[in-house]
């Protein structure tokens, strides 16, 4: 058994073309090193420079937004369901104070 | 019509789906996201029009809560965002359209837009409310980071709003 993570449109040329991929790992960390070392590239999209969540995508384990999980450490295991959702986001406000105002970087 | 859109670039997004130079839209829908955008004045209003998957026909308006209920900024509510998600796949449907309202500028993708447009496949419509009695109503593409109007065809009663 192992994790299925479902992959949005835009992140599917990390995943030839697949919409569901499976990995594992214990903790949400664990569980995107181990995507990337199959479809290389992957935590870049999904990891900051500064080894934070990007705030350009939603993740969840199961029903909950990582978020509220403890978000990079959120608790994983066999027979999850991962869901990746870029966020959706935008608006008229500057991308540098949008940006300290999500506090992503 | 899609000839010589998905061009040999070796952009993958340039050859997916419903890539058009135009945005048809039924103008049920359009009155019910710009009654939506005035409801929310001044904050910045947002939502999605679904429709099947690769039809390119934006046919069930969903509008969305701005969790960060701002005039000058919006953000799909994570939880709303994932059971309309869940909505969409279980109805073999796509988010043909993501709109949100401008309430003091113009209709045009700001940089945030475009940092965080994700959906390649989806037509960014932008509805601007900063006139009283008029609404500049305009359609974008945007995919890594380019930018391309489209043109926007409002036709008559083809679905219900």
């Amino acid at each position: 058994m192992a994790i299925e993570v479902r992959v949005p449109t835009i992140l599917r040329s990390y995943t030839g073309g697949a919409k569901i991929v499976e990995g594992a790992g214990d903790t949400l960390t664990a569980l995107i090193d181990d995507l990337d070392a199959k479809h290389s590239g992957l935590k870049g999209r999904l990891i900051t420079p500064e080894g934070g969540l990007h705030r350009f995508v939603n993740i969840y384990v199961n029903d909950e937004d990582v978020r509220f999980l403890g978000a990079l450490d959120a608790k994983v295991k066999d027979g999850d369901s991962i869901t990746i959702l870029p966020a959706v986001a935008g608006g008229a406000l500057g991308f540098a104070a949008a940006a300290a105002l999500l506090g992503s970087r | 019509m899609i000839a010589g859109v998905c061009t040999a670039t070796g952009q993958v997004a340039d050859c997916f789906g419903n890539v058009n130079a135009v945005l048809t839209i039924d103008r049920a829908i359009v009155d019910a996201i710009v009654a939506h955008a005035r409801r929310d004045h001044p904050d910045e209003a947002c939502g999605v029009v679904a429709g099947p998957i690769d039809s390119d026909v934006p046919a069930r308006h969903i509008p969305m809560d701005n969790a960060a209920r701002s005039m000058t900024f919006y953000e799909f509510d994570s939880m709303e965002h994932l059971r309309v998600w869940r909505e969409m796949d279980d109805r073999d449907e796509e988010p043909v359209v993501i709109y949100h309202s401008h309430t003091a500028t113009e209709a045009y993708p700001s940089r945030t837009d475009i940092s965080f447009a994700g959906e390649p496949n989806a037509h960014y419509l932008l509805v601007s409310t900063r006139e009283p009695d008029s609404e500049e109503i305009r359609s974008f593409r945007i995919v890594d980071g380019v930018v391309t109007e489209e043109e926007v065809n409002i036709v008559d009663a083809t679905v219900k709003a």
